[in-house]
C-alpha cells in the first residue's frame, strides 16, 4: 500500500493511474456502456460526429457506431497489451534467471538466442508470425511477446549476476538449498523490481504493436480493435477523416496513461531509495 | 548469431499451415493434386525438414536467398531493388530525428524543471505515445488532402521524365510526409533520452568543478553536459535501428512507398516464405551493420572506450 501512496504523490503517477483506471472501467463495463455487438450495423452509414445524439461520434461506412467500437476496442487494446507484457516478462524472467544462474555454456547459448531476437526487427517478426499462424487474439499476444522478451531477459540476467555471489546466496547454498529453490526464493524476489519497472514500457509498446498489426489487417477479424477502425476509416479518409481520428486519439490517450504511470512508478521507486 | 536467426525463421515458416504452393494454386483458381505435387518437387518442398534447412543454409552461403514464388523472381533481386527506398526513408528520418531530438534535448536539459523544459517534455511525451501510422494519416489529411501542399503517396511522380536535380526534388517532396511522421516520433524518444541524460550529468562533480572555475553557462551546457549526455543517445540509436526498420513497414504501407516494408507486406499476402525469410535475414544483417558502425562511432566520440580495450 505504501508504494501506491508514494505513486499517487507524484503528479505523473496520479494522472496516469486515473487514465488507466478509467479505461479499465470502460473495458470492464463495455457491454453495459454500449450493449450489443459493436460490429453490428446500427444506423445509416457515414453519419458525421456530434450531430445525432444516438451516435455521438457518428457511424462508419457500414453504419456501425464509432463510439461503441471505441468502447469495445478498449478491451482488446488493454487485454492484448497487458497479456503480451506478462508473457514477455515471464519468458524473459525464466530465460534471464536460467542464463544468469546456470552460467557457462547454458548462459552463452541462451544469450546468443537473445541476441538473435534483438537484431530482428520485432515488428517484422510479429508480422511474419501472425501471417504464418493466422490471426487470433492468443496468436497476436504471442507474436508481440516474441519480439519483446529479449530486453527483460537481458535485464534479469544482469540482475542475477549481481546477486549471485552475495553472502546470503552463499549462505543458502551452505544450508543445502536446492539451486532451483535458491534461484526462485532468494534471487528472483531481489531481481524483480527493475524488471517490473520495464513492464509499463512493454505494455505501451505492445498496445502500439497490436494497433499497427490490426491496422495492416493482421488482427482478429471478429473483434473490434482501434487499429482496424483506423484502417477502415482510411478508405474514406478524404470525406470523413473523423473515422480514423477518434480511435487514434483513444490510442494516444491510453499510451500516454501507461507512460505517465511508468514515470510515476520510477519516481516513486527512486524516492523510496533516496529516503532509505 | 545469424545462424540462429536463420534457424528461427525457418522453424517459424515450417509451422505454417499450407505452403506457397497452396497459396499459388489458390491464386490461379485451384489445380489438381498432381500439379501440386510437381510444383512441390520443383521448389524442393517435398524433402525432409532437415534436408531443406541444410540446403537453405548452403545456398545462403553462396548469397542465394532463394526464389520468390509470388513474384517469380530471385529474392535477392527484389530486396536489392526495394532496399534503397527504405534506406533513404530510414536514413533521412534518423538524421532528422537525431539532430532535432538532441538539439531540443539540449534546450530542455539546459535548465531542468524550467518552463521550457516542461513544455518540451510534455510535447515529447504526447508525440512518443502516438502510433506512427496514425500520425502519418493525420499528416496526410492535413498537408496532402486539406492543404494540398504535398503528394499523398508514392516515391516519385510516375513517368514524369524528370532527371537529375528535378527528380531529386520530386522524390524529396514525396518523402517529406513519411519522413516527417517517422522522424517526429523518434525525435520525441531522442529528446527524452537526451534530457534524462543531461539531468543526470548535471549532478556530477565535474560539472560543479566547471561551474566553480567560473565557466559560462552555455559553455558548461555544450562542452561538459551535452557531450557526456550524447553517449547514451548514440547507444539508443543502435538499439532503435531495429525498431525503426519495423516502423518503416507501416509507414511505407500508408504512403505507398515501394520499399522493404511494403515488400514484407506483399510477401505476407502471397505467403511467400522464401521472400519473407530473406527480408527478415537482410534486416538482421542491416541491424548488425548499423550497430557495428555505431560502435566505431562511439569509440571516436568517447576516448575512454578505446582506451579500456587497449588496456585489457
Amino acid at each position: 500500500m505504501r508504494r501506491i501512496q508514494n505513486l499517487m504523490k507524484t503528479s505523473e503517477g496520479a494522472i496516469g493511474f486515473g487514465i488507466l483506471a478509467t479505461l479499465m472501467l470502460v473495458a470492464l463495463f463495455a457491454p453495459i456502456l454500449s450493449p450489443g455487438d459493436p460490429l453490428r450495423i446500427a444506423g445509416s452509414p457515414l453519419l458525421a460526429p456530434f450531430i445525432d445524439p444516438a451516435f455521438p461520434l457518428g457511424t462508419d461506412r457500414l453504419g456501425r457506431d464509432v463510439l461503441a467500437g471505441i468502447i469495445h476496442g478498449t478491451r482488446t487494446s488493454l487485454v492484448v497489451g497487458i497479456a503480451a507484457a506478462i508473457a514477455a516478462i515471464a519468458i524473459g524472467l525464466c530465460v534471464g534467471l536460467t542464463a544468469g544462474f546456470a552460467g557457462g555454456a547454458v548462459d552463452e547459448a541462451l544469450m546468443r538466442v537473445v541476441d538473435a531476437f534483438q537484431i530482428v526487427p520485432s515488428f517484422l517478426l510479429a508480422l511474419a508470425f501472425v501471417s504464418v499462424i493466422g490471426a487470433s487474439v492468443p496468436v497476436v499476444v504471442l507474436a508481440i511477446a516474441l519480439g519483446a522478451w529479449a530486453d527483460p531477459a537481458r535485464l534479469t540476467r544482469a540482475q542475477v549476476l549481481s546477486f549471485r555471489e552475495r553472502d546470503y546466496v552463499a549462505a543458502a547454498r551452505v544450508i543445502g538449498m536446492h539451486p532451483v529453490e535458491i534461484a526462485w526464493k532468494e534471487i528472483l524476489p531481489n531481481a524483480l523490481p527493475p524488471v517490473l519497472a520495464l513492464s509499463a514500457i512493454i505494455v505501451a509498446a505492445a498496445i502500439l504493436t497490436e494497433a499497427a498489426l490490426s491496422f495492416l489487417g493482421l488482427g482478429d477479424p471478429n473483434i473490434v480493435t482501434w487499429g482496424s477502425m483506423i484502417a477502415e476509416g482510411r478508405n474514406v479518409l478524404r470525406s470523413s477523416p473523423s473515422l480514423s481520428i477518434f480511435p487514434g486519439i483513444a490510442l494516444v490517450v491510453t499510451v500516454i496513461g501507461v507512460y505517465l504511470l511508468s514515470e510515476g512508478l520510477t519516481k516513486a521507486l527512486a524516492g523510496r531509495r533516496s529516503e532509505a | 548469431m545469424l545462424l540462429i536467426v536463420i534457424v528461427l525463421t525457418f522453424l517459424l515458416l515450417e509451422s505454417a499451415s499450407g505452403d506457397a504452393v497452396d497459396a499459388y494454386l489458390l491464386s490461379i483458381g485451384g489445380g489438381d493434386a498432381t500439379v501440386a505435387q510437381s510444383l512441390r518437387q520443383a521448389y524442393g518442398l517435398d524433402q525432409s525438414m532437415l534436408a531443406r534447412l541444410l540446403l537453405y543454409v548452403s545456398s545462403l552461403a553462396r548469397l542465394d536467398l532463394g526464389w520468390s514464388v509470388a513474384f517469380d523472381r530471385p529474392v535477392l533481386d527484389l530486396i536489392i531493388e526495394r532496399l534503397p527506398n527504405t534506406l533513404l526513408l530510414m536514413g533521412s528520418a534518423t538524421a532528422l530525428s537525431f539532430g532535432l531530438g538532441s538539439a531540443l534535448g539540449i534546450v530542455a536539459g539546459a535548465r531542468p524543471e524550467s518552463a521550457g523544459d516542461r513544455v518540451l517534455s510534455t510535447i515529447s511525451l504526447i508525440l512518443y505515445a502516438i502510433p506512427s501510422f496514425w500520425l502519418g494519416l493525420v499528416l496526410s489529411i492535413v498537408f496532402a488532402v486539406e492543404l494540398r501542399w504535398l503528394p499523398t503517396s508514392g516515391i516519385e511522380t510516375i513517368a514524369s521524365g524528370k532527371a537529375g536535380f528535378a527528380r531529386a526534388a520530386d522524390i524529396a517532396t514525396h518523402l517529406a510526409l513519411p519522413v516527417g511522421a517517422l522522424a517526429l516520433i523518434y525525435m520525441a524518444l531522442f529528446l527524452r533520452v537526451m534530457r534524462a541524460g543531461m539531468a543526470e550529468v548535471w549532478a556530477l562533480d565535474f560539472v560543479l568543478f566547471a561551474r566553480s572555475k567560473g565557466l559560462s553557462r552555455s559553455r558548461i551546457v555544450l562542452r561538459h553536459v551535452a557531450r557526456n549526455a550524447l553517449l547514451p543517445l548514440v547507444t539508443m540509436l543502435g538499439l532503435q535501428s531495429a525498431a525503426m526498420l519495423g516502423g518503416s513497414v507501416v509507414i511505407e504501407s500508408i504512403f505507398a512507398i515501394p520499399g522493404f516494408g511494403r515488400l514484407a507486406q506483399e510477401a505476407v499476402g502471397g505467403r511467400d516464405a522464401p521472400l519473407l525469410m530473406g527480408i527478415i535475414l537482410v534486416s538482421a544483417v542491416l541491424v548488425i551493420c548499423i550497430n557495428l558502425m555505431i560502435d566505431i562511432f562511439y569509440a571516436a566520440l568517447d576516448p575512454r572506450v578505446g582506451a579500456q580495450e587497449a588496456d585489457a
